[in-house]
């Protein structure tokens, strides 16, 4: 299993070892992050620009009794790292007892995720500005201007602890996201792609290609009226979605009665069908296109869950304190997740030509909470709204203003598509979760207003 | 994004105590790092360079109920070095302050520039600034928050947990502080040489009330506690434990308030609202970057462009509406002695008799916008999240300025027939070029014949941001301008967080469209 030279797995060992023998606390956690940050960006057709950091953070959890601290230092010399141990301890020892505080998890079996790509932690400056040249020709060619980010993380992370446990994992993550505009500023299109191994994501000629389209395609929008549409959402919108429920499903707030999985009168709706039938929705750290952390922060494995099967909410994520208080298992949220639809695998077009009025969406921005309680959400389409005619484009419209619940959106589900790695993180950065989701075709969809945006 | 956090020693401890209300001191050591820096920067190629060394030191204390969950301190501690090779820039950062890692970093940012060199059609242009031979700022603060003992510090916001809970159907309570102190020490090969201690901090409460039996729950949070560039003073004066009681009454009376009416309103909107509204509105468009298509991938251009249609010639709003941008006042989040261009900020407007005359620029961005205004020289807004990133341009605080008349929100509350008056940001989104926006409140309430005649709840409101500003008839006076803030508002790729101030009177707006989230999702 590859993993990052600037923290072996001996290294984090090693260094988790050390701060272990320094500590006097009755029980002491060690978390261990080293990252090697590279970023270029560019703006205009040219690189504006970018970046290469190396850092590495260590976070020493000290407890006494039910009495808890953390404090974090990159001063990793043995002075940096005792004052880290005492200030914690310090801390702890003043700290109110925590009465949630679970006692620290023995050594644990972890599987292997082969989450580090080497191609991706040599996406060097050059090879950076190199991807840049390629979409900033294209879009030069193409008499338009493009703007976007290549973003590479090459990192570990580990846990140790003082009751024997250990975790490792190294991990790579990559992202390339663009948007090329007309310069008259009514045209704009997106493309973007996200994995943890460069050479399995999207190669920058294709992305220019995409979003050169878009562009060119959106500079004679015309007008179109808010109104519930038919729908056909490319991955990245139903990423940008669907990650809203996906991280709303927490059992404890449901058990308090104040999230959408709440039951009516106490409870939550495990057991319920929630969305259409056709919807599974899980996470599995194994998962070759999700390849996420099989550990928690605090050493909990992560394994695959189940959280929406055949329509019907399976489970919900359980912290160690809250499942333990419900009787249940724990059950970690992972640090992605996947949506796979029954008879789905029809690619974006096949799904177009079966819409016989409809609008083609190709992300959405700015999304925030409206209310909780319906999980309803407001934002804006952004860098491409297409009217589909009889099974095909007809003409570019202008962007709207949504106010939608995924929850609705999948359960007014048509058709869904075949399944796809995407970068739907609004930053367009390497910080989102990992995930895999499929275009779907959705009725009903509800664009409140207009925005002039372009 | 890494955690910043931070340790505190026995002898920072002593050190800060010796230091309140002075100006920080150069370290010797450090001075000496960051000349090396330069000079190998230089001798690698580069035209110009600039290096900051920044010591972040962090705090967060969050409680739930009875019960702490989080007590976490933190510190990060490293440097970045920037430099301009045949008119490229490059940036290399590391955590380890030693010669020969200066040495290295130092020649990675050059040899980057000229990889980034492979991509670049126009060579970056700098604009002059001044000499700082030796500058110090440090944040105005009284008491320094790291001095506090945890004790105080959680006691303090048990207190105001319990306080919450007394009220009948409050049912869920979560509190928090966080505090940050920047050390940061900057130096440039334009013989610029500066050492800043700037200090955040932020209270907050979260109340939620429930009726379980009708699957209802509401929250009301500290709208009205702004977080600043202030010490401790500011979680004493803010005082959670004396206002939880009526943020909880507030809650609890959400679930039996009367829904909202959508339809055209007069919209009375207080400071703790409204500076959301101009920070998204106004604050964000008038970003030089953004108007330039720099930010076209993630935060987005602005409306306000080219800026040769703009400047001089936009009407935004009414011509008694003046925005200002500023570092200076003082508590404000953007405060400081000198930008991360090495340059002193400036306070100057934005928006004059309703009309755009400027926008926010950096050093290398001026020269785009000379030939416009005939300006040389920078306003001063280039910002760094860390020494880990690379800087760029973040807004000041951009601050709607008070009317002529003393007027209060009362009054113009009387002068109001039919409208709703809003308290407390809430739930807010706006589209990528800052036309349409939706934003929502903490509390809002129904105004009749100039009295406020109920509670009401599921409000947001939509608009075009040009309609939106000049449909704006009164403002409030002097005395009734107050601050608010963001503690991390994001921009850039890889995203970058910046805490900044919005100064405001409470103000009128005619004919806005309300929508009920509740009930018809608008």
């Amino acid at each position: 299993m590859a993993e990052f030279s600037g923290l072996s797995r001996a290294a984090a060992r090693q260094l988790s070892e050390r701060v272990l023998a320094l500590s006097k606390a009755e029980g002491c956690q060690v978390n261990i992050n080293a990252s090697a940050n590279g970023n270029t960006r560019y703006a205009r057709n040219e690189v504006t620009t970018a970046g290469d950091t190396d850092n590495a953070t260590v976070t020493v959890t000290s407890r006494f009794g039910k009495r808890v601290a953390s404090v974090g230092t990159n001063l990793l010399d043995e002075a940096g790292l005792a004052r880290a141990v005492e200030t914690s301890e310090r801390l702890a020892k003043l700290a109110p007892e925590n009465p949630e505080l679970m006692t620290l998890l023995p050594a644990q079996v972890y599987t292997e995720v082969p989450a580090f790509a080497p191609a991706s932690a040599a996406l060097d400056a050059v090879r950076r500005a190199d991807a840049v040249r390629t979409v900033a020709e294209a879009s030069n060619r193409a008499g338009l201007t493009a703007a976007g980010l290549v973003h590479r993380i090459a990192g570990a992370s580990a846990v140790a602890n003082s009751a024997g446990l250990f975790g490792y994992h190294a991990a790579t993550n990559t992202v390339h996201t663009l948007t090329v505009r007309s310069p008259d500023g009514k045209g704009s299109g997106w493309a973007g792609t996200a994995h943890n191994d460069w050479t399995r994501a999207t190669p920058a000629a294709q992305l220019a290609t995409r979003a050169v389209g878009k562009a060119n395609g959106t500079r004679a929008a015309t007008a179109l009226e808010p109104g519930k549409y038919t729908v056909v959402l490319e991955p990245t919108a139903v990423g940008n979605l669907v990650g809203l429920l996906a991280f709303a499903m927490n059992a404890r707030p449901a058990d308090e009665g104040r999230s959408f999985f709440s039951k009516r009168g106490g409870g939550n709706r495990i057991g319920e069908k929630v969305v259409d039938e056709r919807v599974t929705i899980s996470s599995d750290p194994q998962d070759p296109d999700l390849l996420t952390s099989p550990f928690t922060g605090e050493g909990v494995p992560v394994g695959g869950t189940a959280w929406i099967e055949n329509g019907v909410l399976k489970n919900l994520a359980y912290d160690r304190f809250w499942a333990d208080k419900q009787g249940v298992k724990p059950t970690p949220f992972a640090g992605g997740f996947r949506l796979q639809g029954t008879g789905g695998g029809q690619s974006l077009e096949e799904l177009i030509k079966g819409v016989e009025r409809g609008l083609l969406v190709t992300r959405f921005w700015y999304i925030r909470a409206v209310d909780q309680r319906t999980l309803l959400y407001t934002g804006i389409t952004r860098d491409g709204v297409f009217l589909i005619e009889r099974g095909a484009v007809s003409r570019a419209v202008n962007n709207f203003r949504f106010n939608e619940s995924p929850v609705t959106m999948l359960n007014n589900l048509v058709a869904v598509g075949k399944p796809e790695r995407v970068s739907s993180a609004e930053s367009g950065d390497v910080g989102g979760a990992a995930v895999v989701v499929p275009p779907l075709v959705v009725k009903d969809f509800s664009f409140t207003s207009v925005s002039e945006a372009v | 994004m890494d955690r910043r956090q931070f340790v505190q020693t026995a002898a920072g401890a002593a050190a800060i105590s010796s230091l309140k209300l002075k100006l920080p001191q150069a370290d010797p050591s450090i001075k000496e790092l960051c000349m090396r820096a330069l000079s190998t920067a230089k001798t690698a190629g580069a035209s110009y360079a600039d290096i900051r060394v920044a010591r972040t030191r962090s705090q967060a204390i969050n409680t739930r109920e009875q019960q702490i969950t989080n007590l976490s301190d933190g510190e990060t501690y490293g440097f970045g070095i920037r430099v301009l090779a045949q008119g490229a820039w490059g940036f290399a950062a590391s955590r380890e302050l030693t010669t020969a890692e200066i040495d290295r970093v130092a020649k990675l940012a050059v040899a980057q520039a000229h990889a980034n060199r492979r991509a670049m059609r126009r060579a970056v242009q700098l604009a002059p600034t001044p000499v700082v031979k030796d500058g110090r700022w440090r944040s105005p603060i009284e008491t320094d928050p790291f001095e506090i003992s945890i004790e105080d510090k959680v006691a303090l916001l048990l207190r105001a947990n319990a306080e919450a809970l007394k009220v009948s159907g409050a049912r869920f309570v979560t509190s928090s502080l966080a505090f940050v102190r920047d050390q940061k020490t900057y130096a440039s090969t334009d013989d610029v040489f500066t050492v800043q201690d700037v200090y955040r901090c932020f209270p907050q409460m979260n109340i939620t009330a429930v009726d379980s039996a009708r699957g209802l729950f509401e929250t009301r949070n500290s709208a009205e506690v702004a977080p600043m560039g202030l010490g401790w003073e500011w979680v004493l004066k803010s005082d959670l434990p004396g206002n939880a009681p009526r943020w909880a009454e507030e809650a609890v009376r959400k679930l039996t308030a009367k829904p909202v009416e959508p339809g055209h309103y007069d919209l009375i909107l207080e400071p703790h609202h409204l500076f959301l509204t101009i920070h998204e509105s106004i604050a964000h468009p008038t970003e030089l970057d953004r108007a330039l298509g720099f930010e076209a991938n993630y935060a987005g251009t602005s409306f306000l462009a080219p800026p040769e249609q703009i400047l001089k010639k936009f009407k935004y709003g009414p011509e008694f509406m003046n925005i200002q941008g500023d570092r200076s006042q003082a508590g404000s989040l953007s405060a400081c002695g000198w930008d991360d261009d090495g340059v002193a900020p400036e306070t100057y407007l934005i928006i004059k008799n309703g009309i755009v005359v400027d926008y926010q620029t950096t050093r290398d961005q001026v020269a785009w916008l000379t030939p416009l205004t005939g300006r040389k020289t920078s306003h001063g807004t280039s910002y760094a999240e860390s020494w880990a990133d690379v800087q760029f341009q973040r807004m000041p605080n951009v601050s709607l300025l008070p009317g002529e008349r003393d007027l209060k929100v009362e009054d113009l509350i009387a002068a109001t027939d039919n409208g709703i008056y809003i308290v407390g940001r809430g739930s807010y989104s706006i589209d990528q070029q800052r036309y349409n926006f939706q934003f929502g409140g903490q509390s809002f309430y129904e105004v009749k014949g100039g009295k406020i005649t109920g509670m009401l709840k599921d409000v947001a409101y939509q608009s075009r941001t040009p309609d939106f500003w000049n449909a704006m008839d009164m403002i409030g006076g002097k005395s009734s301008y107050l601050m608010n803030g963001t503690f991390t508002d994001g921009k850039g790729q890889p995203g970058q967080a910046n805490a900044v101030s919005h100064g405001t009177p409470p103000a009128r707006f005619k004919g806005i469209n309300v929508i009920n989230t509740g009930r018809d999702r608008g």
